[in-house]
């Protein structure tokens, strides 16, 4: 509900944004000092820095970017500027829309722009081409909540089985077979999905369908495929709802996992519990998606992955920029914007805040080159 | 000196006021009524159009329309996928109206009727008092504090009536069914099904049918009530035949101002109930209905192109179903208004 309620808010503001933007336009007076941003901190350049920078986009990267863009406007206002940084989580498809309609001048998304969206962007663009950076992995978590139990080792087709609804009882062989030391009651089982439309649920299915094919058969999907049962609004509903019964499981964003268990997953040989370090890793592991521009980084996540030490349930979250800005002001807030986020800082503070996973130092340099390499003016 | 000077030319500037003004002040009024007035229809109309117009590509893509105007494929079936939704609203605002109207009735009788003076003041205020609560506060006690309170009277119910009696195995359609189907089904918890969203709704329609009710009520003409109490009448007695019956026609009329609430409420709804696409009639079953409004809430940030314009359709589906609500409800009030 605050996500609806930070949309009029934010509608509010873009008003605001409007007449304010003009005045930020007169007084571009702007050195290349946007890209010194990446060495982090107290000497960022962040003086020159005025105006307004409106984005929108995946709710999933809500948290992180709350935190960024509050640090981010504290370390600018420590230095003498008055840049406004906002974001309206309001979902991906509306937040890519809004930034190919010029309407924000960055959008948060969790799918990358695809290749007819990379060709409208060249309007807005000044006539250059957009393109997406990874900035936010978070580990997806499988959680649960039975009595009397606290760790479980599932198998992608038992998670898959147990989704789909054919392994309907705690006590089910299937189950018991990797657990040989969890006393699994006679209960059953209560899978509980999002009601709503999310990445999360998006990437949880893809990770179901690669793994498990036999055994999932619904393919990635972002709306739960599967008629009735249990389910909860956002991820807070989703918890409350797992929490709220008995025999429960459901999949969530780590971060959010409170208290309720949460089940290792079988990777090769392995059981790997999430962690950000093992999040972290499935995004090195996995080659970047062809067919894209060298400043374009998408990253195909290999689901199937069978490295060791890799929790290859994740969700990547895009940042989807301009390769050019035409307004000069505006172009050099944003470099200094997502520098920030890919730095080691802004990676940390999104980490405490959201409990996502940080950038690896090479993919944070290579995002880093591919911000610099954003023209303005 | 100056006070007299400020005297005298306040009382000239007044009859200015009141002679050359007088003109003025009535076309103005007569302007900004008749303005207000159609502000209403305009605003009325400008959602109107919205919805249509936004529902036009969900319109050429589905598969009512598609196949029959062009070979383009049809996506999705609008029948199919609206009218689960439509069932599941009317049926959670039926079940709302069911419980909140005979407590409704209760509550305002006894206020305009049974309570003392200064109780009764005391209870309209508190009861206008629950209608200023946000539903999303009563999102959030349903959700949290009622559905786990209520998940031992949901078992009872399911393990008595909802198995007991059944219905003779020779009746058609029916036979070995539970008779109270309503109760019958598997519930499991947390128990986020209609019956919590209906009591929910139930609560927070309440508040209007009462005010509305206890108005009406404390409208009776003391004359006849005090006819029939001269006539020996009990209280009881005076109630259902004086005071009912004049109250008649209001009360339909609050109950449909509490439909309408119960019909569009979308928060409460989101926050407790785990939804569904069925026309179930097992109210304790989790993950067997949605409202429209509900669902639109629900899908309308991740929603862009013919998502959104279908989410726009069921949209016009309820505004529409609402129109027709209040309509009989018009029209009930105005015949048992000629009745009496």
């Amino acid at each position: 509900m605050n996500v609806r309620s930070n949309k009029i808010a934010s509608l509010a503001a873009l008003g605001l944004v409007g007449g304010l933007a003009l005045t930020a336009c007169g007084g571009g007076s702007s050195s290349d000092s946007g890209s010194g941003a990446s060495d982090s901190g107290a000497n960022g350049g962040y003086a020159e820095l005025t105006g307004n920078l409106p984005g929108a986009g995946a709710s999933s990267a809500q948290a992180a970017q709350t935190a960024w863009t509050e640090t981010f406007m504290g370390l600018v206002q420590a230095e003498g500027g008055d840049l406004t940084v906002t974001y309206d989580p309001t979902g991906s498809g509306t937040g890519r829309e809004q930034f190919l309609t010029g309407q924000v001048q960055y959008a948060g998304t969790d799918a990358a722009l695809d290749e007819e969206e990379l060709a409208a962007s060249t309007e807005v663009c000044n006539g250059e081409q957009a393109f997406d950076l990874p900035v936010y992995i978070s580990p997806i978590a499988v959680v649960f909540n039975i009595e009397g139990v606290d760790s479980l080792n599932l198998t992608p087709e038992v998670v898959a089985g147990i989704f789909a609804g054919d392994i309907t009882n705690w006590n089910d062989e299937a189950i018991a077979a990797d657990n040989p030391d969890v006393e699994l009651p006679d209960l059953e089982i209560v899978p509980v999905h999002r009601s709503d439309d999310s990445g999360t649920t998006e990437n949880f299915t893809e990770y179901l369908s690669e793994t498990a094919p036999d055994a999932w058969t619904h393919g990635p999907v972002e709306t739960w495929p599967i008629s009735g049962g249990q389910s909860g609004d956002g991820t807070s509903g989703l918890i409350s709802t797992v929490e709220g019964g008995n025999g429960t499981i459901g999949y969530a964003d780590a971060s959010q996992a409170g208290n309720l268990g949460t089940a290792a997953i079988q990777v090769g040989e392995e059981f790997v519990s999430y962690s950000a370090e093992a999040a972290a890793a499935a995004v090195d592991a996995s080659p970047r998606e062809e067919g894209r521009e060298e400043n374009d980084i998408v990253v195909e996540l290999d689901r199937t992955t069978t490295e060791e030490g890799v929790y290859p349930i994740v969700l990547v979250s895009y940042l989807a920029l301009c390769g050019s800005y035409a307004d000069s002001a505006q172009g050099e807030a944003v470099k200094a914007y997502a520098s920030y986020i890919v730095s080691t800082e802004g990676q940390q503070v999104a980490a405490e805040n959201a409990g996502s996973a940080p950038l690896s130092e090479e993919l944070s340099s290579e995002a880093q080159a591919a911000i610099d390499a954003i023209s303005v003016g | 000196m100056s006070t007299t000077d400020a005297a005298e030319e306040s009382s000239s500037s007044a009859s200015t006021l009141r002679r050359g003004g007088r003109r003025f002040g009535d076309s103005l009024f007569s302007v900004l009524s008749i303005g207000s007035g159609l502000l209403i229809f305009l605003t009325l109309a400008a959602v109107a159009i919205f919805l249509t117009n936004e529902s036009v590509p969900a319109l050429l893509a589905s598969e009512e329309l598609a196949g029959f105007l062009s070979n383009a494929e049809p996506d999705f079936s609008l029948i199919s996928y609206t009218a689960p939704y439509i069932f599941g609203t009317i049926l959670a605002a039926a079940l709302a109206l069911a419980m909140a109207i005979p407590v409704s009735l209760g509550i305002a009788l006894f206020i305009s009727h049974y309570a003392p003076r200064r109780m009764a003041a005391g209870l309209g205020y508190m009861i206008d008092l629950l209608a200023a609560v946000p539903s999303v506060v009563y999102g959030l006690w349903g959700g949290i504090w009622l559905v786990p309170k209520l998940e031992p009277l949901y078992t009872l119910l399911n393990e008595t009536l909802g198995t007991f009696p059944t219905w003779p195995g020779f009746v058609p359609w029916v036979g070995g069914e539970p008779v109270v189907a309503l109760f019958a089904g598997d519930p499991t918890a947390p128990m986020n099904n209609l019956a919590s969203a209906s009591i929910v709704l139930a609560v927070m329609v309440l508040p209007i049918i009462t005010a509305v009710s206890r108005e009406v009520f404390l409208q009776t003409p003391r004359l006849q009530e005090e006819a029939a109490l001269a006539l020996g009448a009990t209280r009881f007695e005076v109630v259902k035949t004086v005071v009912l019956p004049f109250g008649r026609s209001g009360v339909v009329a609050a109950s449909m101002l509490g439909l309408g609430r119960a019909l569009g409420e979308t928060m409460a709804v989101l926050m407790i109930l785990a939804p569904g696409a069925t026309f179930s009639f097992h109210i304790l079953e989790v993950g067997r209905h949605q409202s429209i409004a509900a669902n639109i809430a629900s899908r309308q940030a991740e929603a862009s192109g013919v998502d959104m314009s279908l989410l726009i359709f069921t949209g016009l589906v309820l505004f529409v179903l609402t129109f027709i609500i209040n309509a009989i409800a018009r029209w009930i009030v105005a015949r048992s208004g000629v009745k009496s």
